[in-house]
């Protein structure tokens, strides 16, 4: 085995709070066109990756790129020199198979090289096919089986009131995982332990493995759900940053209760032919294809 | 059989389904939001008032599988194997093992061979997790061949059965004469030196395996154990006692699957050297099949060096 050092939060932990304690950045705070820039190349990445590892998963990943992109470079408090740091806003990626998505946007934050990128996929890459939380630093949770993130989330929002800590825990959700009854499990045990420190961002695309939500498993009323379960309820465009940035202010605001951004994306967001398409949920581009998307993507 | 075998075993198990659907009307089949990988989408398309798509929930999906074998109907339910049982055990356990309900879980990506998706999507505990419980048949099929008449006999047969399908096409071990004997091993090669007994996608390397053994004047037997519970007592201790030192050889951690079968057979009735070829006690990791195969310890030469170990073993 030579899986290259153990490197992410777990074997980190020790050290990390004795690096992060002087004026490192704590978060970048791009404006809305060096966001929209940012997201540009961040799909091209993940067309790149994809395309050269020859699997993947790139209609969830693009769909949730405004999303990410707003959180790493406006939102979330983060140094990219210290992981580890103790006060970090969490952000936790449930929706395991986005792992392209994140690994560009910590390349492009600086948390790994960007050069590491094209190694998605390979033997002994430490950019596993989906996320491990023991080999890249900045991730949060291994994730890869469906419906377990939120849960997750709840332990580090209890840790945070335990510990004093004031940080955010954000957990990205796709709508086809709402399929699973863990998620309403941990959506009712946030709400009944008022974890107002936690957000929850569905990437609303439409679309899981089998075809339309609606179809396969209709979640609607998907909002009323939510409302139900005690959560206050954001609606928003998720590709538009403007409404992203407010959603997460606002929801800053709300006290005593856990908050839930429904964001409405399109899956396949950016490239023409992979838009709203089903096949594209799982399916590599091939050469010709990432060369039509990147054509796109300029 | 009209079915052309060409092809990976999962895809033989939805074509299969199919033609059992059209004899059986009591044939239901449930996914978890994989039918389009699972191939479950043949049977989905031609019987759509019989196929239930559960979503992305695994624990209802064996739930409702459970109910409707309660019901006299003949539930075959798919996802991938590491998802059922890890995903759903004691669903699986409390409603279907225990109750001895007629479910038939039939779960497909098996295995290390899965490849670029990763340790998540990768089930490397699966056999162990369901050998575990009492009452439970579990077959994992060498090739196509095999596959389709695993199917029919767990239509045919009253009770649990789970069946491990691998995602890559697979080189058939068997022709279309082939008659699937469940509970029973199947002498692939005689041999008087040594015995290899595999299963799955590790029978063609055995065969491949006790090839080059061959030419290096060992004479090795290769068992194919397609039916992992109840085990074939009969012909491992057959083995042990005419070939005197056994390799097995599975795409399963070491723990729990066919090795530690094979070992409580022998070790209660007639000890003989045996030696492992598995997956030892960790995770793997994204990369193709085959560079997984050789990184893990799955291949035929692994076999050849286990062959190798055990012969020496019994020479001491
Ligand atoms: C527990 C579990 N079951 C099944 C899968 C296989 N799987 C991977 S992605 C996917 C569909 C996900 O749909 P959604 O959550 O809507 O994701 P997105 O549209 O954002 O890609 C499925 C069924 C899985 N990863 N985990
Ligand atoms: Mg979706």
């Amino acid at each position: 085995m030579s899986l290259p050092e153990i490197t992410g939060h777990q074997s980190a932990a020790s050290v990390g709070s004795k690096t992060g304690a002087f004026s490192l950045p704590t978060s970048a705070t791009l404006s809305i066109a060096e966001l929209k820039a940012t997201a540009k190349k961040i799909r091209r990445h993940i067309i790149t990756m994809i395309g050269k590892a020859g699997s993947g998963h790139p209609g969830g990943s693009l769909s949730a790129v405004e999303i990410v992109t707003a959180l790493y470079f406006r939102v979330l408090r983060h140094r990219v020199a210290d992981p580890c740091w103790p006060a970090r806003d969490r952000f936790i990626l449930s929706k395991g198979h986005a792992a392209p998505l994140l690994y560009a946007v910590l390349a492009e934050c600086g948390y790994i090289p960007l050069a590491d990128l094209s190694s998605l996929r390979q033997l002994d890459s430490r950019l596993q096919g989906h996320t491990d939380c023991l080999l890249v630093p900045g991730i949060e949770m291994s994730a890869g089986a469906l419906g377990q993130g939120l849960s997750f989330g709840i332990g580090v929002s209890l840790a945070g009131r335990l510990n004093s800590l004031d940080y955010r825990v954000y957990v990205l959700l796709g709508d086809g995982e709402c399929d699973e009854g863990q998620v309403w499990e941990a959506a009712m045990a946030t709400a009944h332990f008022k974890l107002d420190n936690l957000t929850v961002i569905v990437d609303n695309n439409g679309i899981q493995l089998d075809g339309w939500n609606r179809d396969i498993m209709n979640l609607e009323p998907f909002a009323r759900k939510w409302d139900s379960f005690g959560w206050h309820v954001i609606e928003v465009d998720g590709h538009d940053f403007a409404q992203l940035i407010d959603a997460f202010g606002r929801a800053r605001q709300v006290k005593g209760q856990p908050t839930v951004v429904i964001a409405h994306t399109v899956k396949g967001k950016g490239v023409s032919f992979m838009e709203n398409n089903v096949d594209y949920h799982g399916k590599a581009p091939s050469a010709a294809e990432m060369e039509k998307a990147l054509k796109e993507l300029a | 059989m009209s079915v052309s075998l060409d092809m990976a075993p999962r895809e033989a198990y939805g074509r299969a389904l199919v033609e059992m659907g059209r004899e059986d009307r009591d044939i239901v089949v449930l996914d978890a939001d994989l039918s389009r990988s699972t191939m479950t989408h043949f049977f989905a398309r031609e019987f759509p008032e019989r196929f239930f798509d559960c979503g992305i929930a695994e624990q209802n999906m064996v739930g409702i599988a459970a109910g409707l074998a309660a019901s006299g109907k003949i539930p075959f339910a798919s996802t991938f194997a590491v998802f059922a049982p890890g995903r759903c055990f004691d669903q699986v356990r409390m409603s279907v093992a225990q109750p001895k309900l007629n479910v038939k879980l039939v779960t497909t990506h098996g295995g290390i061979t899965v490849g670029e998706d990763g340790i998540s999507h990768q089930s490397i505990e699966d056999l162990a997790l369901i050998c575990s419980l009492p009452g439970f048949t579990v077959i994992v099929p060498a090739d196509a061949i095999e596959t389709v008449q695993a199917i029919r006999v767990a239509a045919a047969t009253r009770g649990p059965f789970y069946i491990r399908l691998g995602r890559p096409k697979t080189p058939l071990v068997y022709t279309e004469g082939y008659c699937f004997n469940p509970g029973k091993a199947v002498v692939m090669r005689p041999g008087k030196d040594v015995t290899v007994i595999a299963i799955g996608i590790m029978v063609a390397e055995a065969l491949a395996a006790a090839k080059v053994m061959n030419e290096e004047g060992i004479d090795c037997r290769v068992l194919n154990m397609p039916t992992l519970k109840p085990i074939d007592e009969a012909t491992i201790l057959k083995a042990a006692t005419e070939t005197g030192g056994i390799v097995i050889a599975e795409e399963h951690l070491e723990h729990g699957g066919l090795g530690s079968a094979v070992a409580r057979v022998v070790g209660k009735h007639h000890p003989v050297p045996l030696a492992f070829v598995a997956i030892q006690d960790t995770y793997a990791q994204s990369g193709k099949p085959a560079e997984l195969l050789k990184r893990y310890g799955l291949t035929a030469e692994d076999i050849q060096q286990a062959v190798r170990a055990v012969i020496k073993r019994k020479q001491q």
